[in-house]
């Protein structure tokens, strides 16, 4: 392997004909080239979409109530009906496999104009009631001071968290946020924390939000034990599109809802919209495989096409050395080296090239800002080691018929031909 | 030192085959230089590709320096060309990518020789046969005389048992065939066994015996006295 002699022989033998080695490494180099670049655009695609998802828990849904649709123990269809508070601690009795139910009320908005003031400043935003929890699945980074936690549901407290835009139109630049207090819909909050959410879904009102303990909300805003929809995450492994199902059966059990209603629980599954991006991503990572590698295919073919003129150029000298006492098995060595040799060279060259490439992308990507649903496209090391092993293979798979022909074809008949 | 008897070779062409070899029974002892004439078909170049392992006769004995050659696969005929056989063709047959010194290293670096000692030993037969100072040049570069010697300085890298040439002076001027020649003898004198196959009188005349063959036989065995080449060189 390591042989000096023999890797003059390959160099001899692959510069002879400089022009021919070239076009045929081309075959390679294209094949490889295309396979990175496929790997890498599809990796891009995909960063984009994750970064879409944010670092949410993604196996997760969102459930409000809706009009019952169908009549049910004498109770009338077209009726409305409200989560309770009650309801959380049922889920949580009946369906194992939950991480986190977060019970929410929500007010203000588009229909709460002018619904928090400061002083002299006032604006119109969304009012959560929620639990710690919820940071979990809807992260947000705490910019200052903290997040509401189990002390401020049990005691109620008056507090709030507040999105940077919302500091931004009710404080002044360098005001202290932290400890001053906002009204909303009349009630004081104290700040207690602001947040920026890094991942906005494209909502221009994501730094809008005011984050309130829920049980405060709940009083002071008399939603008494209502609560208005409810984000669930269950445990990693265990799909909550699996289990969903179990939840609204026990939410139409306790709200006397015909079980077949299923018009009457509204939901958004966001592990199903991940899986199926997921599985997006699966197939554009065969489609790159299958595409590359039969490019690759047609490189390899090229180079075994090759070593087989080669190898008829050569029969005389096989012949020759075959008369000095070289072995068959050596000579089918040197023949599966060469071709190892250029079709990894020319593999290399197109990893190379494919990676430079894609740093330039990134390079231009990084210049002109980001660039919606493509982020950093890129390939691993996994796939490096990858392609190589393909490159080897199929090294050894362009090499293997010219080598036996190479040894086929006996001494006497060898030296024989011009 | 080669020993054959009954040595019988057809080549089969479609349906019929063509009997050349028609048992011959010779044999060759150490040191001797032997010259095999012949008309153009006789069969000399068949028998000493047989001899060289080259090629297989279809019945018949062959035993080289007392080892039994027979039903040889191709990695044991390689070991054995290469250990006891050294080979002259009438068109050199030097790798052309290869320089002088290279082509006469190539036997040895199939020995397993190491590099540095192959190229003191290629380097030492090349001054032999006078091409010390063209060891680095291709064969493109060299005249056919001269190619010749390289070749003869490869045939001897190995140190054969025996050294087959097939008409070695074949493709060169009577002058150059003299002095390919003279080498020859020389080599013969440090006692090495060679057969040389060659349709020329004089050539014949300058090996120590001269076998005819006729129509897949030997026909004539005789010893000569040998004519020296240098008187001509
Ligand atoms: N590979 C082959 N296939 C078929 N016939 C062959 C083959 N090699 C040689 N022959 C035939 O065998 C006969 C002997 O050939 P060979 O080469 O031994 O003759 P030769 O004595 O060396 O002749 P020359 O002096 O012309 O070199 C010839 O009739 C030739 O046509
Ligand atoms: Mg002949």
């Amino acid at each position: 392997m390591f042989n000096r002699d023999r890797w003059n022989e390959i160099l001899q033998v692959l510069t002879a004909n400089w022009f021919r080695t070239v076009l045929t490494a081309f075959g390679v180099f294209w094949g490889i080239f295309i396979l990175i670049i496929l790997l890498a655009a599809g990796k891009g695609l995909e960063n984009g979409i994750r970064a879409d998802f944010g670092n949410i828990a993604t196996n997760t849904m969102f459930m409000w109530t809706q009009n019952v649709t169908k009549a049910y123990k004498g109770l009338p269809k077209d009726r409305n009906f409200n989560f309770k508070v009650d309801d959380v601690d049922a889920i949580k009795r009946s369906v194992p496999g939950l991480r986190y139910i977060s019970p929410r009320n929500q007010s203000g908005g588009f229909q709460g104009a002018g619904n928090v003031i400061r002083g002299m400043k006032s604006g119109s935003f969304q009012i959560y009631g929620d639990y710690p929890e919820i940071i979990r699945q809807q992260p947000m980074d705490i910019t200052s001071g903290r997040f509401i936690n189990y002390s401020d549901i049990r005691e109620k407290r008056k507090v709030a968290v507040i999105g940077t835009d919302v500091r931004k139109s009710l404080y002044d630049l360098g005001e202290t946020v932290l400890g001053s207090y906002i009204k909303v819909n009349g009630v004081n909050f104290m700040i207690i924390g602001t947040y920026h959410k890094s991942n906005t879904d494209g909502n221009a009102d994501a730094q809008k939000d005011i984050y309130t303990p829920f049980t405060t909300f709940s009083q002071v805003f008399n939603r008494a034990d209502n609560v208005g929809w409810m984000a669930i995450t269950a445990v990693d492994g265990t799909p909550i599109t699996g289990i969903k199902e179990d939840v609204f059966s026990v939410l139409k059990e306790r709200h006397s809802i015909h079980p077949e209603d299923i018009r009457a629980i509204g939901h958004f599954d966001l592990f199903e919209q991940f899986s199926r991006v997921v599985r997006l991503f699966g197939a554009l990572e065969f489609i790159a495989y299958f595409v590359g590698v039969l490019v690759l295919l047609s490189g390899i073919i090229g180079v075994s096409n090759i070593m087989l003129i080669v190898v008829k150029e050569r029969t005389k000298e096989i012949g020759i050395r075959r008369a000095l006492g070289e072995g068959p098995w050596s000579i089918k060595k040197q023949i599966l080296m060469e071709s190892i040799f250029l079709t990894i060279i020319s593999g290399m060259a197109g990893i190379v090239f494919g990676a430079l490439l894609i740093y330039g992308i990134n390079y231009i990507l990084e210049m002109n800002g980001p660039v919606d649903m493509f982020v950093n496209p890129n390939v691993n090391l996994g796939v490096v080691v990858v392609a190589l092993i393909i490159l080897i293979v199929s090294g050894l798979l362009a090499g293997f018929i010219p080598a036996n022909s190479a040894i086929k074809v006996r001494p006497i008949e060898a030296l024989r031909t011009e | 030192m080669i020993e054959i008897k009954n040595l019988h070779k057809s080549y089969k062409m479609g349906s019929n085959s063509l009997h050349v070899l028609k048992g011959i029974d010779f044999s060759v002892a150490e040191g001797e230089l032997v010259a095999i004439m012949g008309s153009s078909g006789s069969g000399k170049s068949t028998l000493l590709n047989i001899l060289g392992m080259l090629d297989t006769a279809d019945s018949g004995d062959y035993v080289l320096d007392g080892v039994p050659i027979e039903n040889l696969n191709e990695t044991k005929a390689a070991q054995y060309r290469n250990k006891f056989l050294g080979f002259i063709f009438q068109s050199f047959n030097l790798i052309n990518y290869k320089s002088a010194m290279e082509n006469v290293a190539l036997p040895l670096y199939y020995q397993k020789v190491n590099r540095k000692e192959r190229q003191e030993k290629a380097l030492n037969y090349l001054e032999r046969v006078g091409l010390k100072q063209w060891a680095t040049h291709l064969p493109s570069e060299l005249s056919g005389g001269q190619k010749q010697r390289v070749a003869i300085a490869r045939a001897m890298a190995a140190e054969p048992k025996v050294l087959l040439a097939d008409e070695p002076t074949g493709a060169l001027d009577s002058k150059t065939s003299y002095e390919v020649m003279d080498l020859i003898q020389k080599i013969n004198d440090d006692g090495n066994t060679i057969l040389v196959v060659t349709h020329e009188e004089d050539i014949a005349e300058m090996c120590k015996r001269i076998v005819h063959l006729k129509d897949g036989v030997i026909v004539e065995d005789k010893k000569v006295e040998q004519v020296r080449a240098s008187a001509y060189v």
